[in-house]
C-alpha cells in the first residue's frame, strides 16, 4: 500500500511537471485576477451560477478522460444526455414518479454507453466512426421518443434543488454530486492498478493485452460509465432548465473534449491528468463567466475559446520540440569533441 | 486484480444509480404541485409617476445576428435613448433553449433594471427570470413570451388569432382557395410559432378553407441553410404543393430564394411573415405575391416603454394599467399582463418600397 502510495505521488509528480500544471496555475490566475477586476464576478451568486454553468461539461469531462486517456473518444455523450432527457420527459408525461424515473435515465444512458462499448470493443471499430454515427442516432432518437414538444412540469422541489444552493448560501446544491463524483474518478485514475492500466492502454494497447490487461473489457466498461453519466447529466440537465427537450445538450461533445485537451489529456491516449482537466472546465467556463460581464460578444467568447484551445496543443509541442532539438545538439556537440 | 477492476466499476456505477436514487416519495406528474413562482411585488401602479431617467435596460434577443431581432433591438435603441436610459445588447449565437439563461444570469449579477427578453423556451428561462426579478429587476418579454409567471409584462406583435387568419387568408389567395400548402417554421418550440400553427389549424378546420389540406409542417430551425433544405424537401415530397406558408423570416426568405431560383417558380407560392428588406427582390421577380408583417421595431420601442413605465411605477403589469410610450401613444395592459401592438401590415409589390427595415 505505501509502495502504491509512493507510486502514486512519483507518477503525479511526473505528471504535473507538464501542462496539466501550467493550466491549473493559469486557471487559478484568471480566477484572482478576474475577482480582483470585474466588481460582479467575485460574488457568491455568481459564483453559483458558474458552477452551475461548468456542471454539464464537468460530470460528463470525467469519463471522457478515462476514455481519451485509453486512446479512444465518445462522441456521442451529448445525444445520449439528450435521449435522456427526452426519456424523461416522456415518462414524466406517462405518469411516472420522478423517483424512479432518474435510475431509469442513467441505466438507458448506461445501455445506449455499452451499445458504443460493444461496437467499439466487441467489432473492433474505430471508436471516432462509432461515436459520430450513434451521435447522429441518439439524437434522431431523441426526436422520436419526444417529438418536437417540450415538457416543462416538473416538481418544483426537484429543479428548485438542482438551482439551489445548501441552506440558500453560496454552495450550490449540485456540488454534493460534482466534487464526490470528480474525486472518486480522480482516484480511480491516479490511485489506483486499474487507473494506471488505462494510462498503459493509451500508450500502447498491444503491450498493454500482452501484458495481461483485459484491453477491449476494459474500454466496453469505460463506455458504459460515460454513457451512464451522461444519462445523469440529462437528468440534471432537464431539472436545471425545467424543460426536457430532444435537442438539450446539443453541442456539448465538443466543449467536453476541448476542456479536456486543454486540461492536457493528450488526444492520441497515455498522458494526462484529471486535476488538469478539472483546471481546463474550470478555465473555460469562468473566462466566458468573466468576459460575459465584460459585455464581450458571444462571437469573441468563440474566438477566445478557440484560440486557447490551440495555443493549449500547440505549446506543449513547440516545448517538446525545443527540448529535443537541444538534446540532440548536445549529442552532436558530444560527437565532435 | 482484474476482479477488482470490475468490482471498482460496478460500485461506481451502484453508487451513480444510489446518488440519482432521492430519498423521498414517489413524485408524479399528478400529485406535484408547482410552486415555482416569484412573489410579485405587491406595489401599486402610479400612471402619474415620473419616468425615471437613467434606467439600465438591456435587450436579450433569442440570439444576435439575426435580421429580425437587429430591427426590434434598434427601435429599443431609439426607445432606450428618447428615456435617457443605458442601452444594452446582449444574446448567446444559436437559439437554443438554455443558451440564454447564462446571459440572464450575468445582467443579474450587472444589476440591470430592465430585461426584454425574447424567449427560445418558455420554462427554460424560469428560474433565472425569477432570480431577476427577486433582485429587482422588471423583465418584459416581446416577440416570443416567457411562462406568465416568471415575467412582468409580454409585447405581442400581434393576437395569436389575428396571425394565424391572416397567414390562413394569404395561404388561401396564393393557392386559389384549393390545394395543398405547407408550413416551414422556425423551432419546434418557438413559442409564437407554435401557437400560430395552432390557430391556422383552427381555421382550416372551417368550412370555407375545406379545400384547403395542410400536408406537412416543417422546421428550419431559423436556420438559412436548414430552412432552404426543408423548403426543397417539402417540394421533392409534394410535388402537388400550391404554398409554403412560413410565419418566419429566415424560413419564408429562404423558401422564397430557392422557389426563385428553381422550375417551381411561378408554380408554387411562398407566403407567411418576412421582412420587406429581405423579401423586395422576390416580390419584384414575381415568386412571392404577397406577405405580412408588423413593424418589428415598434415591437422593440414599445418594451423599452413599457420597461420604463415598470421600472417607474407606472404600471406593475396587471390588466387594465395605462402608460404612454412615446411616438406610439397610449397603451393599455391586457390579460395576463399581455401588449398588444396592433395589426399586421400585408406587403405586395404595391407598397413595398415605403418600407425600410
Amino acid at each position: 500500500m505505501s509502495e502504491l502510495a509512493g507510486d502514486t505521488k512519483r507518477d503525479l509528480k511526473r505528471r504535473l511537471a507538464g501542462w496539466d500544471s501550467i493550466i491549473i496555475l493559469l486557471t487559478v490566475a484568471v480566477l484572482v485576477v478576474a475577482s480582483l477586476s470585474i466588481s460582479n464576478f467575485g460574488t457568491g451568486r455568481n459564483f453559483t451560477f458558474l458552477v452551475l454553468d461548468l456542471m454539464p461539461i464537468m460530470l460528463v469531462a470525467l469519463p471522457m478522460t478515462f476514455i481519451i486517456v485509453t486512446g479512444e473518444i465518445d462522441l456521442s455523450v451529448a445525444s445520449t444526455l439528450g435521449l435522456a432527457s427526452s426519456i424523461m420527459g416522456y415518462l414524466w408525461n406517462q405518469g411516472l414518479s420522478i423517483e424512479s424515473i432518474i435510475p431509469i435515465c442513467i441505466v438507458a444512458g448506461a445501455l445506449l454507453g455499452a451499445l458504443n462499448g460493444f461496437l467499439v470493443t466487441g467489432l473492433g471499430l474505430p471508436s471516432l466512426a462509432v461515436t459520430i454515427g450513434t451521435l447522429a442516432l441518439y439524437r434522431g432518437l431523441a426526436f422520436v421518443v419526444l417529438g418536437d414538444s417540450a415538457v416543462a412540469d416538473f416538481p418544483f422541489n426537484y429543479t428548485g434543488w438542482v438551482t439551489g444552493t445548501l441552506g440558500g448560501g453560496v454552495i450550490p446544491n449540485v456540488l454534493i454530486l460534482i466534487v464526490p463524483l470528480a474525486v472518486i474518478f480522480g482516484v480511480i485514475l491516479h490511485a489506483t492498478p486499474f487507473g494506471r492500466s488505462l494510462y498503459a492502454i493509451g500508450a500502447n494497447a498491444q503491450a498493454a493485452h500482452f501484458s495481461g490487461i483485459r484491453v477491449a473489457r476494459t474500454k466496453f466498461w469505460l463506455y458504459v460509465v460515460s454513457g451512464a453519466v451522461a444519462g445523469l447529466v440529462g437528468v440534471l440537465w432537464t431539472l436545471r432548465y425545467s424543460s426536457a427537450r430532444a435537442d438539450n445538450g446539443a453541442g456539448l461533445e465538443l466543449a467536453v473534449v476541448a476542456a479536456v485537451l486543454l486540461g492536457g489529456v493528450s488526444i492520441f491516449g497515455g498522458k494526462g491528468s484529471l486535476p488538469g482537466v478539472l483546471a481546463g472546465v474550470v478555465l473555460l467556463a469562468a473566462l466566458q463567466n468573466a468576459l460575459r460581464l465584460q459585455d464581450v460578444s458571444g462571437q469573441a467568447l468563440n474566438i477566445v475559446t478557440g484560440a486557447l484551445l490551440v495555443l493549449s496543443v500547440l505549446l506543449p509541442n513547440i516545448a517538446s520540440s525545443i527540448r529535443s532539438n537541444w538534446q540532440r545538439r548536445k549529442l552532436r556537440r558530444a560527437a565532435a569533441v | 486484480m482484474l476482479r477488482s477492476h470490475r468490482r471498482l466499476l460496478c460500485a461506481s456505477a451502484a453508487s451513480l444509480l444510489v446518488l440519482g436514487i432521492a430519498a423521498c416519495g414517489g413524485t408524479t406528474k399528478d400529485n406535484s404541485s408547482d410552486s415555482g413562482t416569484a412573489a410579485q411585488a405587491g406595489a401599486s401602479a402610479d400612471p402619474n409617476a415620473k419616468l425615471k431617467e437613467g434606467l439600465k435596460i438591456a435587450y436579450l434577443p433569442k440570439q444576435l445576428n439575426n435580421p429580425y431581432s437587429d430591427v426590434e433591438v434598434s427601435g429599443g435603441k431609439e426607445a432606450v435613448g428618447e428615456l435617457k436610459g443605458e442601452y444594452k445588447l446582449v444574446g448567446p449565437n444559436d437559439a437554443s433553449a438554455s443558451s440564454q439563461v447564462s446571459y440572464i444570469n450575468t445582467l443579474i449579477q450587472q444589476q440591470q433594471d430592465v430585461i426584454v427578453i425574447a424567449a427560445n423556451d418558455p420554462n427554460a428561462v424560469c428560474p433565472s427570470l425569477n432570480q431577476a426579478r427577486q433582485a429587482g429587476i422588471n423583465v418584459v418579454a416581446f416577440d416570443s413570451d416567457a411562462a406568465k409567471e416568471c415575467r412582468d409584462v409580454f409585447i405581442n406583435q400581434a393576437t395569436t388569432q389575428g396571425i394565424g387568419e391572416s397567414l390562413v387568408k394569404m395561404a388561401s389567395e396564393m393557392a386559389g382557395g384549393e390545394g395543398e400548402i405547407a408550413i416551414l417554421s422556425a423551432t419546434p418550440n418557438a413559442t409564437n410559432q407554435n401557437a400560430w400553427i395552432e390557430v391556422m389549424k383552427t381555421e382550416l378546420a372551417k368550412p370555407e378553407n375545406a379545400k384547403l389540406k395542410l400536408v406537412k409542417t416543417v422546421y428550419g430551425n431559423d436556420d438559412d441553410q436548414k430552412s432552404f433544405q426543408e423548403a426543397q424537401g417539402l417540394l421533392q415530397s409534394y410535388p402537388n404543393l400550391k404554398v409554403i406558408v412560413s410565419p418566419t423570416t429566415v424560413g419564408i426568405a429562404a423558401a422564397a430564394r430557392y422557389v426563385s431560383g428553381s422550375n417551381y417558380k411561378g408554380k408554387v407560392g411562398i407566403t407567411g411573415l418576412g421582412l420587406p428588406n429581405q423579401m423586395r427582390e422576390y416580390v419584384k421577380d414575381g415568386t412571392v405575391k404577397k406577405f405580412a408583417l408588423w413593424n418589428p421595431a415598434d415591437i422593440g420601442y414599445l418594451a423599452g416603454y413599457a420597461g420604463a413605465a415598470l421600472a417607474s411605477g407606472q404600471i406593475t403589469g396587471k390588466e387594465g394599467e395605462k402608460f404612454t410610450a412615446g411616438k406610439l401613444k397610449d397603451y393599455t395592459v391586457g390579460a395576463d399582463g399581455e401588449i398588444v401592438l396592433g395589426p399586421p401590415t400585408e406587403f405586395t409589390a404595391a407598397n413595398i418600397d415605403q418600407f425600410n427595415f
